[in-house]
């Protein structure tokens, strides 16, 4: 029987494989079909350059921590990078998909909808790093000394970390999502997720300022592991030995979230109403 | 090939009334229905069989293909398909089966159609030189082939039904599961759909599982036809003996080159339809010949024809005339 499976799994996984380079280029096709939106979403992300804005600000009289002028720059660029490279629309296509019906014609095909979804995200990628890639030059300059470029070992981490990041917030809306199948509101949970978000993943104010409990508790919690961690890295506020240590935190929230997801997908199928038509 | 056992199929739907008042109480106290989609279905279809589902709207026959083609869970009962059950979904299942529905589609909206046909042969892993020859086969069949590099979301709904034929059909499924596949067609879209799906059947040995609103769809399509009411099965056989046994009769049509005398119309048969140099008259089947030689022979035809009567009328009389906790019938 286990040998049964091994083999489908494998069989399934160099199926993947060999699929996963047509989604990605449809994917990209798709993105650039949306090139306007993918512009204004950009937009859209000014929330870390305000913050910037109010702690250069409150920093001038004198640092804040460990946080000098320089410091807070590098921090809210680095958010701002690791916020644009790492974001991710799973959870409104998944709800709508799911409210409406039209993942039907996804479950018809074999091979899991998320992958699919996953090379729709990905593909978005490289056209955000092409046009993030002002803020590398200006973070070059505010954390030139800070940046991992001539440590390759910090810099894997840091890579890494970001691509964590990405991975974990795919698998925490793809579980949000899928809730879709069991409540009408599964976009107000997301909404209470990104309020708290906003607070514990250091994307407001670093985690470091905070009142202790609140900074304590949030390293138990995943919210850092979509963006403070990252960040933190990147600007080189994590030591090489404690960066690989949260590493294998962020792995363990990215294994916690994988079995959550394929869990509850599977459970979702069975509610699943396929409504319309 | 397809088996389908007592197949149970329940939703449970949110009730309300209109109204703000409604609408605060449903936050607090919210009142759940049970709809019986389907009750105890049971049929099996053969390789390369053709069979219509009928019924009126919200009878369950599209819950029943979307069951069948592993979509939803039933509620209780068991169905195969092959050798698979469809709820596991197998890659080998999903292989062998499409479901095309008419109000939903599979087409990359922003994106040509030929974008959707190389996701698809990735998808299904299909060897190039294969997926390749079944895409131009069916491109030249549906005649797409100008419209393939345009993005979806410009294409007609006529077009984009083709195209969405040609996704549905690029991995050569033994089981097509056709749901409304011509709604919104015009008639001579909907002729060509219907002639592209017999050959393919014909071709291929496929077999074919639809479900339309257009009588016609069903008519030209299926020597077989399941009668779904309230989600009951309430018939289940050959079209033709439907037709015989809730209309045992024919209609003759007549042209006439001038007026027939008054009269001599009612001695053939009741008259259904009538304008000035052309009648249609309702008679016995073991009539028919007798009352065209007749015809013939008494009065001023131009043009005469003998058909059933439509499967519309027959239908709106077998559903209509059916008691309202089903019943099942078999021919």
């Amino acid at each position: 029987m286990s040998r049964r499976f091994g083999g489908e799994g494998l069989r399934a996984a160099r199926h993947v494989l060999r699929a996963y380079p047509a989604l990605l280029r449809v994917g990209f096709a798709d993105m650039f079909a949306y090139r306007a939106e993918l512009v204004v979403w950009l937009l859209t992300m000014n929330m870390p350059l305000v913050m910037m804005a109010l702690w250069t600000a409150v920093a001038a009289n004198g640092p804040v921590g460990r946080f000098g002028r320089r410091e807070f720059v590098a921090y809210y660029l680095g958010m701002l990078l690791v916020r644009i490279l790492t974001g991710s629309w799973l959870v409104w296509e998944l709800t709508m998909e799911i409210r409406h019906g039209t993942l039907a014609p996804r479950l018809l095909r074999p091979i899991h909808p998320l992958w699919a979804h996953s090379a729709m995200q990905l593909a978005a990628v490289p056209l955000r790093a092409v046009l993030v890639s002002p803020l590398v030059l200006i973070l070059y300059w505010a954390a030139g000394e800070r940046l991992p470029l001539h440590e390759p070992e910090r810099m894997a981490i840091a890579v890494a970390a970001i691509a964590g990041a990405w991975l974990l917030l795919f698998l925490i809306m793809a579980i949000i999502g899928t809730l879709a199948a069991f409540v009408e509101s599964a976009l107000s949970i997301f909404d209470v997720w990104l309020g708290a978000q906003a607070v514990l993943s250091g994307y407001l104010v670093p985690l470091e300022l905070l009142p202790p409990w609140v900074s304590h508790a949030a390293r138990y919690l995943p919210f850092r592991y979509i963006l403070g961690f990252p960040v933190e890295t990147l600007i080189g506020l994590e030591s090489t030995t404690s960066a690989l240590h949260e590493l294998g935190v962020q792995c363990l929230f990215i294994a916690g979230s994988l079995v959550a997801t394929l869990a509850l997908w599977r459970a979702a199928l069975r509610r699943f109403a396929a409504f319309g038509g | 090939m397809i088996r389908a056992r007592e197949l149970c199929k329940t939703y449970r739907v949110h009730r309300r009334p209109p109204g703000l008042l409604a609408a605060l109480r449903s936050v607090v106290r919210r009142r759940y229905e049970e709809v019986r989609a389907l009750v105890d279905v049971s049929f099996a279809i053969a390789p390369g069989e053709r069979v219509g589902f009928l019924g009126p709207n919200g009878a369950g026959k599209t819950t029943a293909l979307k069951i069948l083609s592993g979509l939803l869970y039933p509620t209780s009962g068991s169905v195969t398909v092959g050798e698979f059950v469809p709820q596991e979904r197998r890659s080998e299942f999903l292989h062998m089966i499409t479901l095309v529905m008419g109000q939903k589609q599979q087409l990359l909206w922003d994106l040509p159609p030929a974008e959707t046909f190389a996701m698809n042969r990735a998808l299904f892993d299909l060897p190039r030189r294969e997926a390749d020859a079944t895409q131009k086969e069916l491109v030249d069949l549906l005649e797409v082939g100008p419209l393939i590099g345009k993005p979806t979301r410009q294409l007609s709904l006529g077009e984009r039904m083709k195209c969405e034929l040609v996704a549905a059909l690029l991995h050569r499924p033994r089981v097509l599961f056709l749901d409304e596949p011509t709604i919104g067609l015009d008639v001579s879209m909907q002729a060509r759909v219907r002639d592209f799906i017999r050959r393919y059947n014909e071709s291929t040995g496929a077999s074919v599982l639809l479900t339309s609103h257009y009588m016609e769809d069903v008519a030209a399509l299926c020597p077989r036809v399941i009668v779904i009411d309230k989600g009951h099965l309430i018939y289940d056989g050959d079209l033709r003996t439907l037709a015989r046994r809730i209309r045992p009769e024919k209609r003759i049509t007549m042209h006439f080159s001038s007026l027939p005398a008054p009269g001599e119309l009612d001695r053939l048969g009741s008259c259904v339809a009538r304008s000035e140099l052309q009648a249609t008259l309702a008679v016995p089947a073991a009539q028919v010949t007798e009352a065209v030689r007749a015809a013939l022979g008494r009065l001023p035809i131009s043009d005469i024809s003998v058909e059933d009567p439509p499967l519309e009328e027959i239908m709106q009389e077998f559903l209509g005339g059916q008691p309202a906790n089903g019943r099942v019938k078999s021919a």
